[in-house]
């Protein structure tokens, strides 16, 4: 089954195809390391920002192309299919601070900060995340005091993408100390330039350096950066967090398919007992069921397109739809290095295909961790779908 | 093209739960668990007034012209309910006379089965391969061998069997010298049997192999087993909200509401599996084979897996008798093994797809 499109949406994807022709280098394969990735990104994505794809899904308004579903999805289909690279440094701004911004900003700061985004010169990044505020989110103790015409910020975020890169932070702190755990919060819009920021890179799992923990040390940010207003920072959060993912959905289903055939032709020529990894018993039922789930996961967006067609969001597929593929990727993932036997023991360039499956088994935690991790997941889907009470973390007092 | 059910189609389903727990609540189904051979007539007779086994088949074959769609909503309903009845049988040996038979072949047998009157079932084991022998005699065919067990043999009174002619396996319907030995079913809602033909009188359909008509029948499975999956479901969540240890209901304990998030991310999955493949079979989809054994490869392993989940979070009263889940949890592993399990059908998927 396929999505019915229509001739205009055809001939959309047509453009599509024949600007990726035009634009994307026909040798075009991933860059290996972060530094590689970042230089191609800001080149790659100002191209895209140039024609008009950057913004597909920003209203016309704001600058954007005001794309319907369909041609987003057309769009994204068409890039993954290409294997084109996903948008990369600018993700934050495009995808999480744009539309914060548009939704709660005054018009000043519509104007100020929607432009330069949708044209790729400035660089955002989003200071959620601290030591001790992960998964409990709202209890963020970075904290920005007001004094007269501006905040003074002091605290630490860790996991933030970009930070070193980027031109502002998308910063959720604490602004009333006394108020409760989710009213305390504000979003300010915080120039990465201002004295008193220092982003570290931080060293992750695979060895690259895409993360940083930020300090900041009384910063000093001007009142007139904060985001709509005062104390509504966990609500904006929210918005933040929920922004639509569903059109891009079937087009990462794509991406892993291209993984998966990868996955199969190095399995076709790595020999496990004296034979392909294609004939070898368990690999081959691990290959079938990778392709099961990886064929699951379209009908899953295709029901979620519909969803969304149908009433504006969403249904229930698309509340299992995270946990669902994350853990998918997983075992994929996990499935690419065991088939390429003994060179699971390997790293980098002595590995098979340059170290491309210990990098993505690697970067597969990603996936169950970040963007709520599968244990929440768990928590919203058993409380908002099935409806089950909201536990305390429960733990026996005493010993049997 | 839109991928889910319609509005329409959702009601038949609504309409078909609500008959389904009025005619046949967990104490009907309980009347038959004891009898090997023991099925429902009474609901079959009440099913048939409504018109469902004929729901799928076109009008001038007796049937009410609906979609293939529409039954895999019914079947799930029946699924649901556990329901003693030979519907999932028939309607997969009907669905293969539609497929496979000539014009005449298919009004001789299906307006008959279409109205209940006739119960036919599907006499295969894997979806790929012959169960029998056939061969020429006088004027006709004749089939020789002995196989099951077979879903709802001791209720049928028709044989939709997958046969080797001598050239390769296709399908031939015999009605009459059939020896079946009820055997006793793990499943015990329904009927199961071994099936022997020496000699039984057998006449070929005219479109030969087994596909599509297998295909359907594993479809259909699927379909089944995703409603009994969503009554499991139902029934964990609301006992997990109800059933209080150490002060407080247990739905409320991490431990719960993790695996019960977890069996809706299989049924899910496993919903949308089906859906692919039932509409695949309906129009004969160019991915179809490989569609059905997707949802058949991974509904058999997500489901079976989803009841174990439901019998584990109800805890001790779930390993009595007298609770209904062992019956769910039964007809569950009992379609898992129907038409191929789930290595059967990955093995498949990697034939399918050039592995």
């Amino acid at each position: 089954m396929e999505l019915a499109f229509t001739a205009e949406e055809n001939a959309f994807r047509e453009e599509v195809r024949a600007w990726i022709k035009e634009n994307l280098p026909p040798d075009f394969k991933e860059p290996r390391s972060f530094e590689e990735r970042l230089a191609f990104s800001r080149a790659w994505e100002k191209k895209l920002s140039a024609s008009g794809w950057a913004g597909i899904a920003w209203p016309k308004e704001y600058g954007g192309r005001g794309a319907t579903l369909m041609e987003q999805i057309i769009f994204h289909e068409e890039m993954a299919r290409a294997r084109a690279p996903q948008i990369f440094i600018n993700f934050v701004g495009i995808n999480l601070a744009g539309p914060t911004i548009r939704i709660h900003g005054t018009e000043e700061q519509r104007k100020r900060y929607l432009p330069p985004i949708l044209s790729m010169e400035e660089i955002w990044c989003q200071g959620f995340s601290e030591p001790n505020a992960g998964s409990d989110l709202a209890n963020v103790q970075t904290r920005a005091d007001l004094r007269d015409d501006h905040f003074v910020v002091n605290g630490q975020k860790i996991w933030t993408s970009f930070a070193h890169v980027a031109d502002w932070c998308l910063l959720l702190c604490r602004t009333d100390q006394s108020a409760a755990k989710h009213k305390g919060l504000s979003y300010l819009l915080v120039d990465m330039k201002s004295p008193g920021i220092d982003p570290r890179p931080l060293k992750q799992i695979t060895g690259e350096a895409e993360f940083n923990e930020v300090f900041f040390t009384d910063c000093v940010v001007p009142r007139e950066n904060l985001l709509g207003e005062l104390g509504m920072g966990w609500t904006y959060a929210n918005t933040t967090l929920s922004h639509e993912r569903g059109p891009a959905f079937l087009a990462h289903q794509i991406r892993y398919r291209n993984t998966l055939l990868d996955l199969v032709s190095a399995a076709k020529t790595t020999l496990h007992d004296g034979v392909p990894a294609t004939e070898h018993p368990a690999y081959r039922q691990k290959l079938a069921a990778a392709y099961a789930e990886l064929e699951i996961m379209r009908y899953l967006g295709l029901r979620m397109v519909t969803s969304i067609m149908r009433n504006g969001r969403p249904g229930t597929e698309g509340s299992v739809s995270k946990l669902y593929w994350s853990h998918m990727v997983r075992r994929m993932q996990e499935l690419g290095l065991g088939v390429t036997g003994a060179s699971a023991m390997l790293d980098g360039e002595d590995a098979a295909n340059h170290g491309s499956w210990q990098r993505g088994y690697m970067m597969s935690f990603a996936q169950t961790i970040a963007a709520g991790s599968s244990e929440i997941q768990k928590n919203i889907i058993s409380e908002r779908v099935l409806g089950m009470p909201r536990g305390e973390v429960w733990a026996p007092k005493e010993r049997v | 093209m839109e991928f889910d059910f319609t509005p329409e189609q959702y009601t038949l389903r609504d309409e078909a739960r609500r008959f389904l727990e009025a005619q046949c609540p967990p104490s009907h189904v309980r009347e038959f668990i004891d009898d090997e051979t023991g099925w429902s007539r009474d609901l079959w007779k009440r099913m048939a007034d409504l018109g469902w086994m004929g729901l799928a088949f076109p009008e001038d074959l007796g049937g009410l012209g609906q979609s293939f769609g529409d039954v895999t909503l019914l079947l799930g309903e029946l699924g649901r309910a556990v329901a003693p009845v030979p519907f999932l049988a028939s309607l997969c040996a009907g669905q293969v006379v539609f497929r496979h038979g000539s014009v005449e072949q298919q009004r001789r047998w299906l307006p008959s089965v279409a109205s209940g009157e006739r119960i036919a079932t599907i006499v295969i084991v894997t979806p790929d391969a012959a169960v029998v022998n056939a061969s020429a005699s006088g004027d006709g065919w004749v089939l020789k061998g002995e196989t099951g067990p077979i879903l709802d043999a001791p209720a049928a009174d028709m044989f939709v069997v997958a046969a080797h002619d001598g050239e390769g396996a296709r399908w031939f319907v015999a009605e009459e010298g059939v020896r079946v030995t009820p055997q006793l079913g793990f499943d015990r809602t329904r009927t199961i049997g071994r099936v022997a033909f020496d000699g039984a009188a057998a006449e070929p359909l005219s479109v030969g192999g087994l596909e599509p008509g297998s295909r359907v029948a594993v479809a259909a499975v699927c379909a089944e087993m995703v409603g009994v999956a969503q009554k499991i479901l139902d029934t964990t969540v609301e006992y997990s909200k109800v059933r209080e240890q150490f002060g407080r209901p247990i739905g409320s304990f991490q431990a719960i509401k993790h695996k019960c998030a977890e069996m809706l991310t299989e049924l899910e999955a496993s919903r949308s599996a089906a859906f692919y493949a039932g509409w695949s079979v309906d129009g004969d989809a160019d991915d179809a084979a490989l569609a059905v054994a997707v949802a058949k490869s991974y509904c058999s392993e997500a489901l079976a897996h989803l009841a174990g989940e439901g019998v584990q979070i109800h805890g001790g009263i779930a390993f009595t008798w007298e609770h209904d889940m062992h019956l769910y949890l039964r007809r569950i592993k009992s379609d898992e093994a129907l038409f191929g399990d789930a290595a059967f059908h990955r093995e498949r998927i990697a034939r399918l797809a050039g592995l």
